[in-house]
């Protein structure tokens, strides 16, 4: 038992703040991505280098655009929960540390809203 | 720098530090987890060049055409290659770290297996990807 509060031997967390939500989540989407990669894959590798008109039509296809919206999601989220490991392991300054987990956050929630809303306007057209 | 000089710098004494990181070689099965990581963090790159992509495509012809020729030039298309390899291995050796997390094959003439079996993995999607991208 030792020092611990009442409140944190109810809640089963330490000094980590957390359980093994991060770790798992991480696992769901390695899961997902390595059945998303492939399929995502074969249409982008085909369509990189082709024509405007051409790249439009194809993920203007319903089908063509859920696909590579979900290969988006669960991607940026896989890397966010990356980095922010990788980030947890080098990084020791507090001050650096926060900085580079808004950064984490901030961009790859950016980069995944713009390629997902891309994905729509060309759908949607 | 030698042995000693590090350890004194460090306020050891002249004791030396095992396994010393200067001298020591590092198992495949370390070197390999080392690249997950960094094939990880370099895909980030990959990501933002997808979402150029993207953007651009919805964007409108004049952008979309800008982009197109800068990932289909010779630099952007080396870079493309790359990017293609990094996915491929952590896309392989992901697999295995789920394998693992399962359970399974952490003995060691297993590890040496899926090592191998992984960069064989790898090189050969990466190849079937190339040809792919170059021929569809």
């Amino acid at each position: 038992m030792g020092m611990i509060t009442p409140r944190a031997r109810v809640e089963g967390l330490g000094s980590a703040k957390s359980g093994t939500e991060h770790w798992w989540g991480q696992r769901v989407t390695a899961v997902a991505l390595a059945v998303l990669t492939p399929i995502f894959l074969v249409g982008f590798a085909k369509m990189l280098g082709r024509p405007y008109e051409e790249v439009l039509a194809f993920y203007g296809r319903p089908l063509n655009a859920i696909l590579a919206g979900l290969f988006i999601a669960a991607a940026f989220v896989h890397l966010k929960q990356g980095l922010q490991v990788v980030i947890e392991d080098y990084v020791h300054s507090p001050a650096l540390k926060t900085t580079a987990f808004l950064a984490n956050t901030l961009l790859t929630t950016a980069f995944a809203a713009a390629g997902i809303f891309s994905l729509a306007i060309i759908a949607l057209r | 720098m030698s042995g000693s000089e590090h350890g004194a710098a460090v306020g050891r004494g002249a004791r030396p530090l095992s396994p010393h990181l200067q001298v020591y070689r590092l198992p495949l099965t370390a070197v390999m987890s080392i690249l997950h990581r960094v094939t990880g963090c370099a895909l980030m790159g990959g990501g933002v060049a997808l979402i150029w992509w993207l953007v651009a495509a919805a964007s409108g012809k004049g952008a979309f055409d800008f982009i197109n020729w800068l990932l289909t030039s010779w630099v952007g298309g080396l870079g493309m290659l790359v990017f293609g390899a990094a996915l491929m291995y952590h896309l392989c050796n992901g697999i295995r770290h789920l394998i693992w997390d399962a359970g399974y094959g952490y003995e060691k003439p297993e590890v040496a297996a899926s090592n191998k079996a992984v960069l064989i993995g790898a090189g050969v999607l990466s190849a079937v990807l190339f040809v792919y991208a170059w021929l569809a």
